[in-house]
């Protein structure tokens, strides 16, 4: 693990000989691909793994594996002991208590558990405290333009089940949501406002606590599809006043398989389960069952425990870096592959313009030449990028694209690989024999 | 030759502007009211957003109907968009018969993994593509028209 005591200390962003360091903790990053060294710039999709990560996960499976929660002999009790601390320790990344954090799947599948928990307490005989997450005809669940499918189709599915009717704010130009339009959208039938902190596309942070507070002031309950910020900076989902928070592992240098649901404890007490079964129940007779409190109320059968383990080593990774210094050093990474790629003609950058605060990515247009072929041709050059909708089709319609290229930094880029990307854009248009600007 | 320059063949990129075929209009595209001896088709590759709705016309009857015309609509990558151009090219007049076995040839060789070349004397330009099967992940572009064509040659029979 990397654990540079001096670090801790610095303010400011990280510097490019911290970055080089940093990079030696992950060794995929040292690799030719198609004769040239990898530049990786996808971590929007899913980050690389550091060898502190790696070695908790077989840490794990070399001397605690077992089942946690049930079993009386040691091993059983070192497994829950690394599941549980492992909770406490994401938990604490967020600025959340213990029982408020929920493992899942994913963030999709945090996303869908928290949807589908609404659809239970909308049908049925549902316990008088589970009602408030009830919507149904006349109730309103409303998103924005620029979610990812992940928080737009489960809220689809929910209306559609329903009866509830699913509304949005729209973005404006420059990719920015529209706040005036928001303003009008968030009505006493809004039950439910379900929006991303930071979009996956044009790398807009959202102003969350002004949209929090506009949604409470309506008593809509608050989902923040953290994906996209949990990784790349400070996340305190109590200072945000968010009532739900999800977010996936595998984006912020954990393995795949393991992601998150933060929700405030006296509602996620009173939620009705997701998926039901093993591990989550009291008492259980044949006619029916009582569930525990959140979290184990949530996490039916047998979970992600070695990945859950490999989490909190990631999140430790990432604190111990310091989010602050990162969020800034990607800021900075992301304002210069703006500024360049503005400078390149025929590109055109979705989203803000450079100077205007965006997280560390970018997500482009090259006038005649599609996102299939322009990652194609940076891939000849050891450049891995994005292309395609990144599972934001709405997003793009409105921009009037069915697809684009995206580039996203992590903590690990250095200012050299955006210049070696960039360099690599100025000869897409030459390459495919586009003239003009 | 690079293994990119080996994809992206002057002819391919050529193909990808000149777009043969591509003259379906906007109230066509849902494909309704089809005379007999005309198919249609859509095909979405979701991964990358790749689209096409082709038509397949045909004249004669049975086993001894030909193509006589391929009109399409699409939007995507070079190589779906070349590999549409060059099908259009390739077809028109050809018996049904005649077709569906280029259609078999070109998916073989698209799903070879760079182990089989086109043969130039039956494929012609699509042979051009032959590239396209060392990338897995352009198969499916490559193949895009070619899937929407067999599926509408099929609904003349």
């Amino acid at each position: 693990m990397v654990l540079k005591s001096a670090d801790h200390f610095h303010d400011g962003p990280l510097t490019d000989v911290e970055v080089r360091r940093i990079r030696n903790d992950f060794p995929i990053l040292d690799q030719q691909v198609n004769g040239n060294a990898l530049v990786y710039l996808d971590s929007g999709a899913t980050s690389q793994k550091p060898v502190s990560v790696m070695e908790a996960e077989q840490e794990f499976y070399e001397q605690r594996n077992s089942a946690v929660h049930r079993g009386a002999h040691t091993l059983a009790v070192a497994a829950t002991d690394v599941f549980e601390d492992a909770r406490a320790t994401v938990a604490a990344f967020i600025g959340a208590a213990e029982n408020e954090l929920v493992w899942t799947a994913n963030a999709t599948a945090g996303l869908n558990l928290i949807a589908y928990s609404f659809g239970n307490a909308s049908v049925g005989d549902v316990p008088a405290e589970a009602r408030q997450f009830a919507v149904g005809p006349g109730d309103e669940v409303l998103v924005t333009e620029m979610e990812h499918h992940a928080n737009l189709v489960p809220w689809q599915e929910l209306c559609r089940r329903t009866g509830a009717t699913l509304t949005f704010i729209p973005i404006m130009e420059d990719g920015l949501l529209d706040m005036e339009a928001a303003a009008a959208l968030f009505t006493s039938r809004t039950k439910v406002f379900a929006f991303t902190h930071v979009s996956n596309v044009t790398g807009v942070i959202n102003p969350v606590v002004e949209l929090t507070r506009m949604a409470h002031d309506v008593g809509a309950l608050v989902v923040l599809d953290a994906c996209q910020s949990a990784p790349h900076l400070v996340l305190d989902v109590k200072a945000l006043d968010v009532d739900f928070a999800v977010f996936s592992g595998h984006k912020m240098l954990a393995p795949t398989g393991i992601g998150a649901v933060y929700g405030r404890a006296e509602l996620l007490d009173a939620m009705p389960p997701f998926l039901t079964g093993g591990s989550m129940i009291t008492t259980v007779t044949m006619e029916r069952a009582g569930y525990l409190p959140s979290p184990q109320r949530f996490e039916a059968g047998t979970q992600a425990i070695s990945q859950a383990a490999a989490f909190a080593a990631a999140v430790n990774y990432l604190s111990e870096t310091g989010m602050e210094r990162i969020h800034q050093w990607e800021s900075a990474l992301g304002q210069r592959m703006v500024a360049g790629l503005e400078d390149i003609p025929g590109i055109r950058v979705l989203g803000p313009s450079a100077g205007t605060a965006r997280a560390g990515l970018a997500a482009f247009e090259v006038d005649g030449v599609h996102a299939h072929d322009v990652g194609q041709f940076l891939d000849a050059s050891g450049i891995a990028v994005r292309v395609g909708h990144h599972c934001a089709q709405p997003l793009h319609r409105r921009l009037g694209l069915s697809a684009s290229t995206r580039a996203s930094t992590y903590l690990y880029n250095t200012t050299d690989e955006v210049d070696a990307f960039l360099t690599a854009v100025a000869g897409v248009r030459p390459y495919f024999g586009i003239t003009g600007a | 030759m690079s293994a990119l320059d080996s994809l992206y063949q002057q002819i391919i990129l050529e193909q990808a502007k000149t777009r043969t075929g591509a003259d379906l209009a906007d109230d066509q595209l849902q494909g309704l009211h089809l005379p007999a001896g005309v198919g249609q088709c859509h095909q979405l590759n979701p991964v990358c957003g790749d689209e096409i709705t082709l038509r397949v016309e045909t004249a004669g009857t049975g086993s001894g109907r030909a193509v006589s015309g391929i009109h399409w609509a699409g939007d995507g990558c070079s190589i779906s968009m070349a590999s549409a151009s060059i099908l259009s090219e390739l077809v028109v007049g050809l018996g049904a018969g005649e077709v569906q076995g280029l259609i078999d040839s070109f998916r073989e060789v698209m799903r070879s993994r760079g182990k089989l070349e086109a043969d130039e004397e039956v494929l012609g330009d699509a042979a051009a593509l032959s590239g396209v099967s060392k990338f897995p992940a352009r198969v499916k572009c490559a193949m895009l028209a070619w899937v929407a064509a067999e599926d509408a040659l099929n609904q003349t029979g």
